[in-house]
């Protein structure tokens, strides 16, 4: 393993464009820092260039603009199979004619590894995923999860220090899919790997990564640790799209000390915290997460600043409650509440008063 | 797996067994589909299978013989072929008695074509012979005639061989087949069969009447050669007959009858009748079924020890066996090394661009197979195409032009064009299954392009090269028209030779034989194809 003298820059984009029809940037403009043993994930919409910026990573596509380096060097000119970047597939890509220790060995074989050294670094990564009873099957003669698994063993089998995987979960049902991401969180952190992980999948993103970009038009729109990310989306669109988020439309009033002043379409005027406005007169959207609105006037905090709904739907959950309300006009606006034994459950026509912290509250742009 | 631990079987909700109740909901099913085929079915049936079975049984069937010649084929039988003496005088008299019936129902001629391919020659000996047939015997006509005018009647032969009920029984309207007596057939036993059949003949061939002809030499010849070995035979008739037949029995018995014999006839005509050769053809080939025609078809002759190889000098059919499997063999490996780069770069061009080449590599089929075969004609010849500009360029001299065409790399040449779609659309549909990711996954593994290409896509290419192999091979194999036209001598096909016996030497037994062969052969290269590639592995899309 070579040292990385900047252990800050394992891998890094700059300036990173990509066309594949010489007419629009499926990449525009991509920064991208990581340091080594990082589990990062990319999260996006379908559509939004992350497959790209991993095959470009990969070497399978070449980057129309700018550099791409790995532990310091440009690898823009160094052929896919001399990256030693391991890969995991979508579609697992496992080779359908080869049994799965075949499989596995091939990444060796073609390193010229003696004989006994790759059975028993075969039988490791095959144990590694608990696969080790399936070495003389054909990947045909798996469950998915399985073949996930040694997929998994294979992209790890031959030692890279980064390894990329593109969606690998996407075709298991949710609870492999659950038992899966811990595994491969647990595996990458285990081996000091660092990790390029594709998902769309906010979940996946959430719980899996050390940080997570945010992909959308081509562009990363926030690159933060997953819980600034759920509480401090810096863009509306990351607030969209991670978790579930309630959005109130109106216009900045006045910005005084840290607090700005919205007027909601409906007329209420509410205080929010300004995230990107930054002056009077400018459109917003105000982005308030379910769980932080409350409507248990004996639970509402200090300082809350609260509203008339009514209540529109209620929706029974198990652990939780979700009701759909009417505020300041929105149709949509959904609070969640804990199941717990002194919570009272709304019925649809009631009026009630919500209310939540300012701090909660981010006007962000329109 | 299902465990079943219970007893008895699975019953149905209304209590009858549920294999009998599904066997029932089935059976309409099964009866529909059953319909739906059956018009192809049939249709394969009278134009396939019928045909084929037709040309498997062809190939062993040699009852002509035995029905053409039936009394000598019997005769023969007690003669050994290895004594080097011809037969005895009785399978001359039956060659005689079957000769002239043969010669009255044209037969004598394809009887005498059949074994003329086994020992050339006959054919003419039989042709001859066929003609003077009814000339043996012939000198005891008039002898008969003298020692008795009786002979003269046609009458007179009737009340001696007629079975009375047959004489009862018939009118000059309506008469029934010619029965013989049975005092007649005891007392004068080669005669009456003689008679019989000569009777039978003239009823069938000629709608003539035994009571109004005389009959032929040879049955004279059988009742000189009856009376001279039974002189008590006439005591067993009555009346004119008798009288008749006693005046020739004492004249014989008193040495008074110029005699002849069936073999001086048979000599006479063609002294080679003497040839035990051609006796030992005729023994041979006497069998209902034969191995002859598949013996001739592996270059092989019964000799006088079985069957032997022929001299070197006169072996074919190896020979072109062999060219016409090597041949399909260079065909479908030039197939595969030119179909595989094209079938790939369709597999991974953008699907509008690949359609429109596959109308390329379709092209050939919308243009007439014998067009594209002349067109290699052009193309190849001494003063085509090519060697124009070979010459052109100076790489040929003007009197070294090469000679592409008449050979076998004209061959090879032209059935690779016209059989190359047959490899490159299984292998073009194969590769199109194979999903990029997995070069990809190879490369990213560490492997360079041609390791990726190597272990990970060919092996995944090769059910298509293998059907495609398969298609091409054997309809190489069985090619006829291309290498018909371009292939001159050295070039054509086992196909070819089975066409000119079936169209002009006419010697279909040996036709269908080689085809037997050739269907064999096919078949026994089909299972060693499964046993080594195994034919799961095929796959056409
Ligand atoms: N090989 C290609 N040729 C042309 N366009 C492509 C190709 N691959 C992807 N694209 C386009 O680039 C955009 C980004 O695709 P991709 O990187 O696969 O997105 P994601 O993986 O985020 O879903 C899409 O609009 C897609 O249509
Ligand atoms: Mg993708």
């Amino acid at each position: 393993m070579a040292d990385a003298s900047n252990t800050n820059a394992f891998v890094e984009f700059e300036r990173v464009q990509k066309s594949y029809d010489g007419e629009n940037l499926v990449v525009k403009d991509l920064n991208l820092t990581m340091p080594k043993g990082e589990f990062l994930t990319m999260l996006g919409p379908s559509g939004s260039g992350k497959t790209t910026c991993l095959m470009m990573l990969a070497g399978f596509e070449t980057a129309t603009h700018g550099d791409i380096r790995l532990d310091g060097v440009s690898i823009n000119n160094i052929p896919p199979h001399k990256r030693g970047i391991g890969m995991v597939f979508q579609n697992y890509a496992l080779f359908p004619h080869m049994t799965i220790a075949e499989n596995l060995s091939f990444p060796l074989e073609v390193r010229n590894m003696g004989k006994s050294e790759r059975e028993q670094k075969v039988k490791r990564a095959l144990d590694m995923v608990e696969m080790g009873a399936f070495g003389g099957r054909r990947p045909a003669q798996l469950s998915g999860g399985q073949q996930q698994r040694v997929a998994l063993a294979r992209a790890l089998v031959f030692e890279p220090e980064l390894v990329l995987m593109d969606e690998p979960l996407g075709a298991l049902d949710k609870q492999l899919r659950e038992k899966m991401q811990f595994e491969i969180t647990r595996l990458a952190h285990d081996l000091g790997i660092t990790t390029v992980y594709v998902t769309h999948d906010q979940t996946e993103a959430l719980t899996m990564s050390d940080r997570v970009a945010v992909f959308d038009d081509g562009r990363i729109q926030q690159l933060a640790p997953p819980d600034q990310l759920y509480e401090e989306p810096a863009n509306s669109f990351v607030a969209q799209f991670i978790g579930e988020n309630n959005t109130l439309e109106g216009t900045v009033k006045e910005i005084n000390n840290g607090i700005a002043l919205v007027q909601l379409d409906d007329g209420e005027l509410i205080d929010c915290k300004p995230i990107n406005v930054s002056k009077p007169g400018e459109r917003t959207r105000v982005s308030i997460r379910p769980e932080r609105v409350e409507y248990n006037k004996e639970r509402m905090q200090e300082g809350a600043h609260t509203l008339k709904a009514e209540v529109l739907e209620f929706i029974y959950m198990g652990d939780i409650f979700r009701t759909r309300l009417r505020v300041a006009g929105n149709d949509e606006f959904i609070i969640k509440t804990r199941n717990a034994p002194d919570q009272t459950r709304l019925t649809p026509g009631q009026q009630i008063e919500i209310g939540w912290l300012p701090e909660d509250c981010r006007a962000l742009d329109a | 797996m299902s465990d079943t631990t219970h007893t008895g079987p699975v019953l149905a909700a209304d209590g009858t067994p549920l294999k009998r109740s599904l066997a029932r909901a089935l059976r309409m099913q099964k009866i529909r589909a059953l319909m739906l085929i059956a018009p192809l079915l049939l249709f394969v049936l009278l134009t396939f299978i019928l045909p084929i079975a037709d040309m498997l049984f062809r190939s062993v069937e040699n009852k002509i013989v035995s029905d053409t010649l039936p009394e000598t084929v019997v005769a023969v039988q007690d003669w050994d072929a290895d004594s080097g003496v011809t037969p005895p005088a009785p399978v001359f008299e039956a060659l005689a008695y079957d000769l002239v019936v043969a010669a009255e129902r044209k037969e004598h001629t394809r009887v005498g074509s059949r074994l003329n391919y086994e020992n050339p020659g006959i054919s003419s000996l039989f042709r001859k012979a066929g003609r003077r047939a009814d000339d043996i015997g012939k000198v005891y006509i008039k002898q008969f005639e003298k020692l008795d005018p009786a002979w003269k009647e046609p009458a007179t032969f009737v009340s001696i061989f007629a079975d009375p009920a047959w004489v009862s029984s018939r009118s000059d309207d309506a008469e029934p087949l010619f029965e013989v007596s049975e005092t007649a057939a005891a007392a004068l036993p080669k005669a009456s069969t003689a008679y019989t059949r000569w009777a039978r003949t003239i009823q069938q061939e000629d709608n003539d009447s035994p009571t109004k002809e005389d009959p032929w030499a040879p049955v004279y010849l059988a009742l000189h050669n009856d009376l001279a070995a039974n002189p008590q035979a006439p005591s067993a008739f009555g009346g004119d007959a008798q009288a008749a037949l006693q005046a020739v029995s004492t004249a014989i018995a008193a040495g008074e009858v110029e005699t002849t014999t069936a073999y001086d006839a048979f000599v006479k005509i063609d002294e080679d009748w003497a040839d035990p050769e051609v006796w030992r053809t005729l023994k041979t080939y006497s069998g209902a079924y034969t191995n002859g025609y598949f013996l001739n078809a592996a270059d092989f002759q019964k000799g006088a020890d079985g069957a032997e190889l022929r001299p070197e000098s006169e072996r074919i059919y190896g020979t072109l066996f062999l060219r016409t499997l090597l041949m399909s063999l260079a065909i479908t490996v030039s197939c595969i090394v030119l179909g595989y780069p094209v079938a790939w770069i369709l597999a991974n061009l953008p699907s509008r661009t690949a359609n429109l080449l596959m109308i390329l590599v379709l092209l050939p089929f919308w243009t007439s197979l014998l067009v594209r075969t002349s067109a290699w004609k052009v193309m190849l010849q001494q003063q085509g195409v090519i060697n124009d500009t070979l010459v052109w360029l100076g790489l040929v001299a003007d009197d070294a032009r090469l000679v592409m065409i008449n050979n076998q790399f004209g061959t090879i040449v032209a059935m690779t064009h016209i059989l190359l779609p047959f490899m490159i659309l299984p292998m073009y549909s194969v590769m199109q299954t194979i999903n990029p990711s997995y070069l990809r996954a190879a490369k990213s593994l560490g492997a360079t392009n041609w390791t990726a290409f190597w272990r990970v896509y060919f092996p995944q290419s090769v059910p298509g090269i293998g059907a495609g192999s398969i298609l091409v091979f054997i309809l190489a194999i069985g090619y006829y028209i291309t290498p018909e036209l371009v292939g001159g001598t050295k070039g054509v096909f086992i196909s070819n030779r089975i066409a000119f016996h079936i169209s002009q030497s006419l010697n279909w037994g040996l036709a269908a034989a080689l085809g037997s062969i050739l269907l064999v052969v096919v078949l026994a290269l089909y299972w060693a194809y499964d046993k080594i590639v195994g034919i799961d592995n095929v796959k056409l899309g």
